[in-house]
């Protein structure tokens, strides 16, 4: 991490082997030279600034940290920044549009689906994946997909209302 | 619905089902986690812990850390005696280790830290620490502690010869013999229940920064309590407290787990000043998992003394706790089993005792309120499985046996068998709603016709009041600090407003429902109001947000200062109006002349004239502050009904149908509260069905991350149907109870309850916590009770 960015180190590094990447993170390509062992998560979090990607575990169950991977939920504390080298990231930051709120965003205040809102960043993109794949999913659908991703604050019953309700809308949005 | 009330929703008042304010920031990832501030010159600390639970430190080298490009500096125990900060006091009137000197006394403990200039670097160089030590015999539950000649944990301290933290005893030991020798029938019950970790999705960590051109030391840190935080840092550090400023930005949970001080912060706030750069610690969830904040642990010989007709004559409780290798939860210090005395307090019962012993053992300490006002998770447990087992024992309904024990509606205020003062309460109505959401006639007919057909199904029931919102202040204090709290409310010049309290939301939606309470007293729409809560520097001092105190005090606080505020503007109105004060009238937002009532001033003429127009002789501005002690804990209480089915082939149960009644008093955001059940609810199926943390023999802990933690996910979850039954709290200014943790409270009884009924023809009484599949398969084929006391068994990993 320390290599990359405006930090300058006092004591010489070590010979740490770095590699150059290049990622699409919401849209803006992004050149950085990284560890070969940084975590596709602290590249976004520390390196890029896009704090609103989590991390709640260190064992790839928690889902806080997840976004999407050419479109796929991916848990970016489990692939490393020179993995993603050549792909597309979308991070919570870049879920709404220039004015908007994404429906899903709307839908998780309209319906009181967040408390701390630690997990809510992997939940949401966890939820835009299922909906691009399944516009119209049932609850339990919904509950399946979101079961990567945990929540300690809500009891997941307004997550998926919230869930539901972005399906609603998103689906009125492309009928009009 | 009247015009006022009506008015108030639009405003955003009492009642109003306003959505949340906190949310924008949230669903744009743009939540402040301490974990997201960096401070310019920032450096990165990482904590060594102890692979054993007990051992003599023979030797730490640190000689390879220190070679590491990029290390800073190597912190051990020993360099940290020599500034006197290698043990710390607890919130308990313990002490507590920072860095291991003499030995390791739970594993995980802290061994010794590194600070460098990215976090994988710290990291890389505790792996480099070579530490030596000898293993010790090891302690994991109180049998073993309290056995004859068990080691010594704690020979750190004088005067300490045994295992034993505390002997204590509340209640009327002669009437209780004396009940127990008129009984008919004694109903007894053993339970454990397990330890637990409130692990809220954020791990602690804490950003030191120490500035030496200052002198001034600002902490950005997770914690529930920021100015007890500030407190005990000035005495732990020798800090002047004016000199130090605790930030608690926004919390990715808490649940009780950011209330203690943990040798983490400590560490990097030492760091920082022996660096002079910000330090930051950001715990990996290992760490939170094994070395901070766990809860309950607790054994239970429970006793109910009983009349044929079903009427309850006493009870007789004894617990022992197992607390770790450090006292070092936040207790009210008076009483050191916290409120587990509250148990049984919505039933008539003429007389109790409980004696409660509390040991060290070589685990992390233990014994934090995980959503859960001081042990009354417990509390309302034990007594909710004990009630079943007297029911069945005597054969009776499990819901007539409770009606015929409650406290009536009439009877308030009523003294409680240990001598707590209820003061309302409409326990049987809230009952009654429960068993006619949940179809109780019908689901036991049910019940028997699946029977036949080989399925087993069962109903569970748990009742319950609890005592939520400490203080009073004269019995209720930390560390000698008395549990009050406060609000400080400041109306700017355009009727705008910003509000600050000694508490610390962590997800309960203060910045929110705060704002409702000022609004309803005031009539400023709560979009015009700013909440700020969580720094020290700027916040009144406050004991900060757990054991659902929130509501009942900071809550009750800014309803107070809102009133003082009204008063001024009163003086202010009468100015305006050419009035005397007498002849005015309030009502939502806006004062009028009594003979004249379309002659008035609004809240916001007054706020501007506070500051324009001020009468001679009147302090200009519109402000206030109040600190409220409150008269009474809050009462609220709840009826939980499960329904479920146990698989017999292989002892997994799933819920059917889970009904919640909850009476919380007035509600200031339904959509709020019924969030807080919601989740409450879930942490209660979660203790019930899967989430555990136990040991081996070596006190090795199992349940180290969330691969051995489990944590229900959205596809376990039941769904929930809530109900409401709405009992003013007498003393509340706006008639509010606290109740973020009545659904764990009460909860995890209903679960348990209902597949004990499901498989009650066995004869087992008793499954301890976790219902996990094999302890119900084992007590349905073994037909016997089965236990969940550590060590476990390992005969697999062997
Ligand atoms: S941080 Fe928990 S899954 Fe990535
Ligand atoms: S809102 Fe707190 S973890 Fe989900």
């Amino acid at each position: 991490m320390s290599g990359l960015f405006e930090e300058i180190h006092e004591q010489p590094a070590a010979d740490v082997p770095t590699r150059r990447v290049s990622i699409t993170v919401n849209g803006d390509k992004r050149v950085a030279q990284v560890e070969p062992r940084l975590l596709l998560a602290h590249l976004l979090r520390q390196g890029l600034k896009l704090t609103g990607t989590h991390t709640g575990c260190d064992t790839t169950n928690c889902g806080a940290c997840t976004v999407l991977f050419d479109g796929k939920p991916i848990k970016s504390c489990t692939m490393l920044a020179v993995q993603a080298d050549g792909h597309e990231v979308t991070t919570v930051e870049g879920l709404a549009g220039a004015s908007e709120l994404h429906p899903i965003q709307e839908g998780f205040k309209d319906e009181h689906g967040l408390q701390c809102g630690f997990c809510t960043p992997g939940m949401m993109l966890a939820a835009k994946a299922l909906l691009e794949e399944n516009p119209d999913p049932t609850e339990d659908e919904v509950r399946w997909a979101l079961s990567g991703n945990l929540c300690r604050c809500t009891g997941y019953q307004n997550i998926v209302k919230s869930v539901m309700w972005a399906a609603k809308k998103m689906q009125a949005q492309s009928a009009s | 619905m009247t015009t006022q009330a009506r008015d108030e929703i639009k405003i955003g008042g009492l009642g109003a089902s306003r959505k949340r304010v906190e949310d924008n920031r949230f669903i744009r990832g743009k939540g402040n986690y301490v974990d997201d501030i960096v401070l310019p010159g920032m450096l990165h600390m990482e904590i060594l812990r102890s692979p054993l639970a007990h051992a003599r430190i023979v030797s730490i080298d640190t000689s390879k850390a220190w070679a590491i490009p990029g290390v800073r500096l190597v912190l051990t125990g020993e360099m940290m005696a020599t500034r006197n900060l290698a043990w710390m006091p607890t919130l308990s009137y313990d002490t507590q280790a920072v860095l291991a000197t003499d030995k390791v006394r739970f594993q995980g403990q802290e061994v010794a830290c590194v600070i460098a200039d990215d976090p994988y670097i710290a990291k890389d160089a505790c792996e480099a620490i070579v530490v030596e030590y000898e293993a010790l015999p090891v302690i994991v539950n109180p049998t073993q502690a309290l056995a004859d000649g068990a080691p010594l944990i704690r020979d750190d301290k004088e005067n300490q010869h045994d295992n034993v933290v505390f002997d204590w005893e509340v209640g009327d030991r002669d009437g209780t013999e004396r009940a127990f020798a008129q009984a008919d029938l004694v109903s007894k019950l053993e339970l454990h229940y397990p330890r637990s970790h409130p692990s809220p999705m954020e791990c602690c960590g804490s950003i030191a920064d120490f500035d030496r051109s200052t002198s001034k030391l600002t902490v950005y840190m997770t914690t529930q309590a920021p100015h007890i935080i500030r407190a005990a840092v000035a005495l732990v550090a020798e800090l002047p407290e004016h000199m130090i400023r605790i930030v608690s930005p926004d919390l990715g949970g808490g649940f009780g787990n950011k209330v203690p001080v943990y040798p983490g912060y400590v560490m990097s706030i030492l760091a920082s000043i022996l660096l002079e750069r910000p330090v930051k610690w950001i715990e990996d969830k290992t760490g939170n998992l094994i070395s901070t904040g766990f809860a309950r642990d607790i054994y239970l010989k429970g006793e109910l003394a009983l009349r044929k007709d079903g009427k309850i004559l006493g009870v007789r409780m004894h617990t022992d706790s197992d607390h770790g290798a450090f006292f070092s939860d936040a207790q009210p210090s008076k009483f050191k089993i916290g409120l587990m005395h509250s148990a049984f307090s919505c039933y008539d019962i003429p007389s109790a005792h409980l004696t409660a012993r509390g040991v060290y053992t070589n685990k992390a300490p233990g014994g934090v309120a995980y959503r859960c006002s001081f042990r009354v998770t417990e509390a309302m447990y034990f007594q909710e499985r004990m009630v079943q087992a007297a029911a069945d024992d005597l054969g009776m309904d499990q819901a007539e046996f409770r009606r015929r024990n409650f406290v009536r509606d009439d009877d308030f205020p009523h003294r409680t068998p240990f001598g707590f003062l209820t003061d309302s309460g409409q326990y049987g109505k809230c009952l009654q709603v429960g068993l006619e959401a949940i179809g109780y006639e019908d689901f036991l007919k049910q019940k028997e016709e699946a029977k036949s057909r080989g399925r087993l199904l069962g109903i569970g029931i748990s009742t319950m009041t609890e005592p939520l919102g400490a203080g009073n202040s004269r019995e209720y204090d930390i560390l000698g600090i008395k549990m009050f709290d406060s609000a400080e409310l400041r109306v700017h010049m355009t009727g705008k407003a910003i509000l600050r309290t000694g508490a610390k939301t962590q997800g309960q939606g203060h910045e929110t429902t705060w704002a409702q309470i000022v609004a309803h007293e005031l009539g400023i729409p709560a979009d015009d109001i700013v909440v700020e809560e969580g720094d020290t520097d700027t916040a009144p001092f406050g004991m900060g947000t757990y054991a659902s105190r929130s509501t009942p005090v900071a809550g009750a606080a800014v309803a107070m200062v809102s009133r003082k505020v009204r008063a001024k503007a009163r003086k202010l109105a009468a100015h305006l109006l050419e009035v005397s004060e007498e002849d005015i009238e309030w009502e939502l937002g806006r004062f009028y002349v009594r003979s004249s009532p379309e002659t008035g001033v609004s809240i916001q003429d007054c706020a501007y004239a506070a500051y324009s127009n001020m009468p001679d002789g009147m302090e200009p501005g519109l402000e206030n502050v109040a600190y409220y002690d409150p008269p009474n804990l809050t009462w609220p209480f709840a009826c939980y009904i499960a329904t479920v089915e146990v698989d017999p082939q292989t002892g997994v149960w799933d819920v059917l149908r889970f009904v919640a009644v909850d009476d919380c008093g007035v509600r200031i955001n339904p959509m709020v509260v019924e969030g807080q059940i919601m989740g409450g609810l879930t942490e209660a199926y979660a203790m019930a069905s899967m989430q555990f943390i136990t040991f081996d023999a070596q006190g090795n802990c199992i349940g180290s991350n969330y691969m051995d933690y489990l944590l229900p996910t959205a596809w376990e979850t039941p769904g929930w149907e809530l109900h409401e039954v709405v009992t003013p709290c007498p003393h509340h200014p706006i008639g509010a109870k606290g109740i973020g943790e009545c659904a764990t409270v009460g909860g995890p009884a209903a679960f348990v309850n209902a597949v004990l009924d499901a498989i009650k023809d066995t004869g087992v009484r008793n499954i301890d916590m976790p219902l996990l599949p094999d302890r119900v398969y084992e007590a349905i084929t073994q037909r016997h009770d089965v236990s969940g006391a550590p060590p476990v068994k390992m005969d697999d990993h062997d």
